[in-house]
């Protein structure tokens, strides 16, 4: 058994994502079989193997670290689910 | 003009350019198309009047300067486009509307392209079927109750059924050739790093690539010329000269070395996609190809290397999706942590909570050597497996999937069976490799099967020209009745 309940459980809620009771049978049951499932990987011997960490043969660019845009906080705000005039309004975090 | 529905996209545009048709009139006949098209739910969004006042537009200034004049065009809902909303398939995208162009469907639209609508796919990217998709299942042309594959499953029907003339979809672990083969269509997943990721909605970013999903191979190599390119907006995008993959497709299959990998003659394989297989190979001799048995000995730990490399990335993208900035937010919930949690739980499907839960955990404390360093490794195998061999071959042949295209629910409860029909598209994108997939036969139920084809990084130009003689030797041909209509 790769993964239990409790485990799970502690696994969503790093997540953030909220689980009932029923959701969290199933979706350990899931989870416990596409463990099993990727654990096919151990037969291998990597000890000796660099990890692929990037498909591409190059180091990332970077980019001057200048001002290219600016002046669009109404299309940043535009989507947000709750405004308040310049700002994005959340649930109350400190009592 | 029922026959534009069985003509391709390059002689659309030869009607276009020598004025036999507007661009009005293609707008009004695949909006005509895509109304009478409503059963086969390929579409999320439409923005018909936009069309409309587009194609005048073009009619009235007469641009033929552009590889896509006046051609209306519809796109996986996984692009970001300006003013039109964007779902990525999911709840918690429902009503986001970006204020921004991703650079690909930019491209298309700089080359005369305008936009038709976005078409549904399975949450963000993440199935095999479209069953994931919160808009519903989308339905195979070839058949009612079938699935058109995934996750580009709106692309690949609304292109079968001619309600788009062709369309771009996403390919992570084989969204774009898994329905490509499903539907008896064209479509293939670039190099990583040529075709810009930027305003694309990530799922796995280091296995995302957008591709053209085409109805044969001319209009795919056009394209792809259109969507590729350097995009300094993007760290991973290459920095080349644009290729001209239309200017120089040629049949060329003579001489030409095509590797047959051992290890894809997987277990219970249908004797369908054997024989299938067995033809592609017929067909690449008679014309001349050397045909030379490979072995990529770690073919059968890609699917688990992806199932964790694909869930970490993606668990650590869509930790974005708060409720906060933009998106779906929860009524529920005393706190901000609560609100976070019951947002995620009501806006997310199922499979992609599977693949925030894997991949959180895998990446987690204790965890994370055990399965995603270890993943790192067998990627890095699985690399070197075809970098040794395109030392010896230009090309490999497989077949695209290990099956037709299944009914709805067929595969929906269990997990692994949904993933296994990735099993030949996967090595592919571990590598960052092109490949292409064309429709190469019919089942027994007279189903579409597709062959695959692969090269190493940045020869498409390679797989293209074999496959555009492949093409012309297999002579595939698309029966629709168009009974949805």
């Amino acid at each position: 058994m790769p993964i239990d309940k409790n485990q799970v459980k502690k696994v969503a809620k790093l997540s953030r994502i909220s689980l009932d009771d029923s959701k969290l049978e199933s979706l350990s049951k899931d989870l416990v079989s596409i463990l099993n499932f990727v654990e096919q990987l151990n037969k291998l011997d990597t000890n000796e193997i660099k990890p692929l960490t990037s498909i591409i043969d190059k180091s990332l660019d970077t980019r001057d670290d200048t001002v290219s845009d600016g002046q669009i906080k109404d299309q940043i705000l535009k989507n947000s689910p709750e405004k308040n005039e310049d700002f994005f309004i959340v649930p109350k975090v400190v009592d | 003009m029922n026959d534009l529905n069985d003509i391709s996209l390059s002689e659309i545009i030869k009607l276009v350019k020598s004025k036999k048709i507007s661009s009005l009139d293609l707008a009004n006949h695949f909006i005509n198309n895509i109304k009478k098209g409503k059963k086969l739910n390929s579409f999320i969004t439409t923005c018909f009047d936009q069309t409309i006042k587009d194609s005048k537009n073009f009619d009235k200034k007469q641009n033929f300067d552009g590889l896509l004049p006046g051609i209306p065009i519809a796109v996986k809902d996984l692009f970001c486009t300006k003013n039109i909303k964007t779902t990525a398939g999911s709840k918690i995208l429902e009503n986001f509307v970006p204020t921004y162009e991703s650079t690909v469907t930019n491209n298309l639209w700089k080359e005369g392209a305008i936009l038709l609508g976005k078409l549904n796919c399975d949450e963000f990217a993440m199935g095999s079927s479209n069953e994931t998709s919160f808009f519903g299942n989308v339905i195979n042309p070839l058949e009612n109750n079938f699935v058109p594959g995934g996750s580009s499953g709106g692309s690949a029907t609304a292109l079968a059924a001619s309600l788009t003339p062709a369309t771009i979809g996403t390919d992570t672990g084989g969204s774009i050739r898994q329905p490509a083969s499903f539907t008896g269509t064209v479509g293939l997943k670039p190099t990583y790093g040529l075709c810009s990721r930027w305003g694309i909605v990530a799922f796995a970013s280091s296995l995302d690539q957008a591709g053209p999903m085409t109805k044969n191979v001319e209009d795919c190599a056009l394209m792809l010329e259109a969507i590729s390119g350097y995009d300094k907006k993007d760290s991973t995008s290459i920095n080349r000269k644009k290729e001209n993959y239309s200017k120089n497709l040629k049949r060329t299959i003579k001489g030409i070395k095509i590797g047959i990998p051992k290890e894809y003659r997987v277990d219970n394989m249908p004797k369908e996609i054997e024989q299938l297989w067995k033809n592609g190979i017929d067909i690449l001799k008679k014309s001349g190809a050397k045909i030379i048995d490979i072995s990529l000995p770690h073919t059968k730990y890609a699917l688990p290397t992806y199932y964790i490399v694909a869930p970490a990335e993606a668990s650590s993208n869509l930790a974005r999706y708060d409720g906060i900035k933009y998106g779906y937010r929860s009524k529920k919930g005393n706190n901000l942590i609560e609100m976070y949690e019951h947002t995620r739980a009501e806006g997310f499907g199922d499979e992609v909570k599977r693949r925030v839960l894997i991949g959180t955990y895998v990446l987690s404390s204790g965890y994370y050597d055990a399965y995603y360093l270890k993943a790192q490794k067998v990627r890095k195998l699985i690399k070197v497996d075809f970098d040794n061999s395109f030392k010896e071959v230009d090309a490999i042949l497989t077949p695209s999937t290990p099956s037709s295209a299944f009914k709805i629910g067929e595969k929906a409860n269990d997990p692994i069976s949904m993933y296994l029909n990735d099993i030949f598209t996967v090595p592919v994108n571990l590598a960052g490799l092109p490949a292409i997939s064309i429709p190469a036969g019919k089942d027994h139920k007279g189903h579409p099967l597709g062959l695959q084809l692969i090269s190493k990084e940045l020869e498409e130009q390679k797989i293209l020209n074999i496959a555009f003689a492949m093409e012309k030797e297999i002579d595939f041909k698309q029966s629709l009745n168009r009974w949805w209509e």
